[in-house]
């Protein structure tokens, strides 16, 4: 009880405190770019949300599968060096591997689009497989012995058992490659990183504000879409609420 | 029936897990398979349903080599129970229940029917479980539904590796006891993994008794008890064998070899009601726990005499031992 009330008040101050951030960039005008220039700022989000997506779509093609392949007993040897480097990957900082990507594919979308590509396939992977390993042995065994296949098994068990854990993943991928891409910017890739980095170098909050914000929400309402679609996918009976006892 | 024929099981080079192993469980029997763990007992259970390979020798189903037949079919035609149930959480019980005849893509009804049947059987209400899932249950209610899925298909043949393990010995009791009653129904030839020797007692029509992968005996459960073929078994089974194969005989047995008392003049004394179904265990430990110096015994509800521990004792000696 006590608990809940602290994380209510804590709650409750910290909207208090984003609202009144808001109210006053609100009132300062800041927010005035977006209306003044509404073309330029669609543009730019749509172009930040078709290199989120993209790179995103192709990582969780390419990981998820991935994680399902070195999971099978005949590839559990490859595990390690999958893993290894994709945690490679992902201890390169993204601005580095924007730059690799730029040295090889030159400058605009595709070379963006491949570093976040890059940049999300780790924390796909790294569930994916986790939440594979994690799965009861038992049920497996017992799947095998009432005569499901393998592919029965990877379908009707392991998929779904692992659903959380892989969703979870997908969910920090996107949040995460989200905010990055405000970087492809510096790779000519566009996005609403433009009127960020144009409000850095200006020192104008109107630009940095009308770019950063938007980002900003963006990033809430993808992780609250994905939640949403975890609530369909994830089956109810992997969410325990109250146990019975005989 | 279940015929093993020489099977033997060699882990990598050397390790003998099970050291060829012959004997038959004829059809509708339990056979309980008992001994310390790492004896070969699991092994050999899930040689029959081919989770294991078989490294020598041959295990007939029925007259049909296990070898000879596609082991995904194999699998679905014999039920398969485990200590920790294996009920899929990502199902609800109706899922889980007829999980083998999805893969048989029964049609609805016959799968709506079926589930019905089989919850009615193990006691739990069809329609309040049928949209429920595993985490919801008691460990007894999973236990019972993972039994309802390994009969689903009504398979001839069941597998069930230490089954009432995990659960606490009130609740494994009952369920034992609703298990021997479903049986008597159903009359499925089952194997059943134990490291128990009173379950295997009370469950099994014969125990097959392991040790370092070799079958140690194959008796009936009174056989064992009265003559254990070696040292290991006579260990195994315990010091106080006599007094366990007591639970396999009841009053009625008893009467069979010798009169009761009459059961007059000593109604003064404290006294205790047992009918002539109670076993021979029960009622002596009725009388040792000095609840009563003599039973009074009742058939049909009619008092028919009573027994004194010395009654037992006789029998002891001139049954059992």
């Amino acid at each position: 009880m006590n608990k809940r009330l602290v994380s209510f008040v804590i709650k409750l101050i910290l909207f208090t405190l984003v609202m009144s951030f808001f109210a006053w960039s609100f009132k300062s005008g800041y927010y005035q770019l977006i209306i003044d220039d509404a073309e330029g700022f669609i543009f730019l989000l749509i172009q930040h949300i078709h290199m989120v997506a993209l790179s995103s779509f192709l990582a969780i093609v390419l990981a998820i599968p991935m994680g399902i392949l070195v999971t099978r007993p005949k590839f559990q040897k490859l595990q390690w060096l999958f893993m290894n480097t994709a945690n490679l990957g992902q201890t390169i900082p993204s601005l580095a591997i924007l730059a690799l990507a730029m040295t090889w594919m030159g400058i605009g979308f595709k070379p963006a689009v491949f570093a976040l590509f890059l940049y999300s396939l780790l924390p796909i992977l790294r569930n994916t497989v986790a939440g594979i390993k994690s799965i009861d042995p038992d049920l497996l065994d017992a799947a095998k012995g009432i005569g499901y296949t393998p592919a029965q098994i990877l379908l009707k068990i392991e998929l779904p058992n692992a659903a959380y854990p892989i969703m979870a993943g997908i969910r920090t991928a996107v949040v995460i490659n989200i905010g990055t891409a405000a970087l492809a910017y510096l790779v000519g890739g566009g996005g609403l990183g433009d009127w960020i980095f144009t409000g850095i170098m200006m020192r104008d909050n109107s630009y940095l504000l009308s770019g950063a914000i938007p980002v900003t929400l963006l990033a809430l309402l993808a992780d609250q879409l994905i939640r949403a679609a975890e609530k369909l996918i994830v089956s109810k009976g992997l969410r325990p609420s109250a146990a019975v006892s005989d | 029936m279940i015929k093993f024929d020489g099977v033997t099981k060699v882990y990598g080079d050397k390790v003998k897990a099970v050291d060829d192993v012959s004997f038959e469980v004829p059809e509708g029997n339990i056979v309980v398979f008992l001994g310390p763990s790492g004896c070969g007992k699991t092994t050999t259970l899930r040689m029959v349903n081919r989770l294991e390979s078989i490294t020598e020798g041959k295990i007939f189903v029925n007259g049909t080599d296990v070898n000879s037949l596609n082991q995904i079919e194999l699998r679905r035609n014999i039920g398969y129970v485990i200590q920790h149930n294996g009920l899929f959480p990502n199902m609800t019980i109706e899922d889980n229940v007829m999980a083998v005849p999805n893969l048989l893509s029964w049609d609805r009804k016959k799968k709506t029917d079926r589930y019905n049947h089989l919850m009615d059987l193990i006691g739990l209400n069809p329609d309040e479980y049928r949209k429920r899932y595993p985490h919801e249950l008691s460990g007894g209610q999973q236990q019972r539904v993972g039994i309802a899925r390994a009969m689903a298909a009504d398979p001839p043949v069941m597998l069930m590796d230490e089954p009432f393990g995990a659960l606490d010995p009130v609740i494994r009791s009952r369920i034992q006891n609703e298990f021997l009653q479903i049986q008597q129904e159903v009359k499925k030839t089952i194997l059943f993994v134990s490291h128990d020797i009173d379950e295997a007692i009370k469950m099994g029509d014969g125990i097959a008794i392991f040790e370092g992968g070799k079958l140690m005996q194959y008796d009936s459960p009174s056989e064992l008890l009265a003559r254990p073929k070696n040292e290991f078994v006579r260990e195994f089974v315990g010091q106080d064998r006599a007094l366990k194969s007591l639970s396999l005989h009841t009053v009625k047995d008893l009467i069979s070899e010798r009169m009761l008392r009459k059961a007059d003049g000593l109604q003064k004394h404290n006294k205790k009601t047992i009918t002539v179904e109670t076993n021979l265990r029960d009622a002596l430990s009725i009388l040792l726990n000095q609840e009563a110096d003599q039973l009074f015994v009742q058939a049909n509800n009619k008092l028919v005499g009573a027994m004194r521990i010395d009654d037992v004792e006789a029998y002891l000696h001139h049954h059992i031992k």
